[in-house]
């Protein structure tokens, strides 16, 4: 996100602080004057680590302190998620497979690491799918697990955290 | 504690051989096997029936079967350890109802008759106020029912994940460590007696799903069977799909996994982080559950043998013996 504040001392401090108070991880501070704006604050971008549900209690924190939040980017597709593909996965069309998955707007296939040992016999594949959410890739997951059925590919699923 | 042993494999010798070296209280009145069996309401010799077994085959006088004993001898629990029938849970199931209708109480290490008839033999028992107990059908050594029923008496349990089936852990185990592939590591399993001639029961997962089924019913007081389980076995495994997840700090287990809030029973290899307390190595089982008041706990052991079964079927013997059994 990036951030406006007062160019006083002790002002990024301040502005950092709500962070930590909520639970995020300081991932990256750019601190630069931007010759756009007023001279009397700075802008500070940051990037951070923060569950979606603390969001706003981040922004009333910042409120609070005078930092003006001018911009919020999100990277949608946060979760991933690691399966493997064990069957005739490119003759059973493998392009087919993973737009299925990409075209449902909700996951996308981020990465695929394929081993074919011989013609003719089973390949195997490790697919990561990136979704923004739980759900989401829990639904993508049951799309990869009807097709790969169809196409007699057997789907190794991670044991997601047992909690 | 009188018993009647029907039964005399490896099980039931580990059973007969630990009775007869500790001082534990139990007489063996009756025992059969499938080619014959004997009876003396004053306690059997076991060094006795024990070496008749190795030099005959036949534990007993051939003509006396496992139903002379169950409605002939004096004995206040049927230890019942004959083979596993998953498909009709015979002759065993038969056994086990003849011998409550007699108001005894019964052991098992026979899974057939608790994963095909648990609610009806949970009845039974009920109705005749006997105990029945099965500590040695689900992971070997390792005391899970007696944790659950009384370690764990107040707890909700949520979700069970177990490595419940040491051929697959082993073959697994192996492909792993070794880069194997899914038919060596299964020959080398069948070398050390680790794996049957036809291992179809193990490496499709149906042993794993038995277990998974027994647990439920017996946490959840559920009436599933194997029908019930989602089952993927381990046999369509390649040595790159273990090489790939190890290169990720993960391996590939068969789980067994039961969930209460979506009542899934499901049996499939999965991957799994490498320092997760369910990957054990070779032919140990584990099992891990997940519970509202105690957290999450995992327990190891050893899920096969004949002296490691006897000790989860003596275990339950001396339950019955210090709750229920009248004298001893």
């Amino acid at each position: 996100m990036k951030l406006e504040m007062k160019d006083t001392p002790g002002q990024l401090v301040t502005a950092l602080k709500p962070i930590s108070d909520v639970g995020g991880n300081i991932i990256a501070i750019v601190h630069q004057r931007d010759p756009s704006t007023p001279s009397d604050t700075i802008d500070v971008q940051v990037v951070l680590d923060l569950a979606e549900k603390r969001l706003n209690d981040l922004l009333d924190l910042f409120k609070r302190h005078d930092v003006h939040v001018q911009r919020i980017g999100k990277e949608r597709l946060i979760h991933k998620r690691s399966l493997i593909m064990i069957g005739h996965i490119m003759h059973t069309d493998l392009s087919d497979t993973v737009d299925q998955i990409d075209r449902t707007g909700y996951a996308e296939v981020s990465e695929l690491h394929m081993v074919m040992p011989a013609i003719h016999e089973p390949s195997t594949a490790r697919i990561t799918i990136k979704s923004a959410n739980e759900a989401d890739m829990n639904r993508a997951v049951e799309l990869l697990r009807n097709v790969s059925h169809r196409k007699d590919i057997l789907v190794v699923e991670p044991l997601e955290e047992i909690a | 504690v009188k018993i009647a042993l029907i039964g005399f494999g490896s099980v039931g010798q580990g059973v007969a051989e630990v009775i007869g070296r500790k001082d534990l209280g139990i007489t063996i009145t009756g025992v059969a096997d499938s080619k014959g069996g004997a009876i003396d309401n004053n306690g059997l010799a076991i060094d006795r029936i024990l070496s008749r077994k190795s030099e005959t085959q036949c534990c007993g006088e051939p003509g006396i079967t496992p139903m002379d004993i169950i409605t002939g001898a004096d004995y206040d629990a049927l230890v019942e350890v004959s083979p596993t029938n998953a498909d009709t849970g015979e002759p065993a199931l038969t056994y086990i109802r003849k011998a409550m209708d007699q108001k005894r109480h019964v052991v098992t290490s026979n899974k057939g008759p608790i994963a095909l008839a648990y609610r009806e033999l949970r009845s039974r028992a009920a109705a005749q106020q006997v105990q029945l107990r099965y500590e040695a059908t689900v992971c070997g050594a390792v005391p899970i029912f007696h944790t659950l029923d009384h370690g764990l008496g107040g707890n909700t349990i949520q979700s069970i994940h177990g490595v419940m089936n040491g051929t697959c852990n082993y073959i697994l185990s192996r492909m792993a460590a070794e880069g194997l592939t899914y038919d060596q590591a299964l020959i080398e399993a069948r070398e050390l007696g680790y794996a049957e001639a036809d291992p179809t029961y193990d490496v499709k997962g149906i042993d794993t799903a038995i277990k998974l089924v027994i647990l439920a019913n017996t946490v959840w007081g559920l009436d599933m069977t194997l029908h019930d389980v989602n089952i993927t076995g381990i046999d369509q495994l390649t040595p790159d799909a273990l090489r790939l997840a190890e290169e990720q700090n993960h391996t590939i287990r068969l789980i067994g996994e039961a969930i209460y809030h979506t009542g899934l029973l499901r049996v499939s290899p999965r991957i799994i982080k490498r320092d997760d307390p369910l990957v054990v190595d070779g032919t140990l089982n584990a099992i891990t559950l997940k519970t509202d008041l105690a957290g999450e706990l995992t327990f190891v052991g050893k899920g096969a043998g004949s002296t490691e079964t006897a000790s989860a079927i003596i275990g339950d013997l001396i339950f019955i013996r210090d709750c229920y059994a009248n004298g001893a």
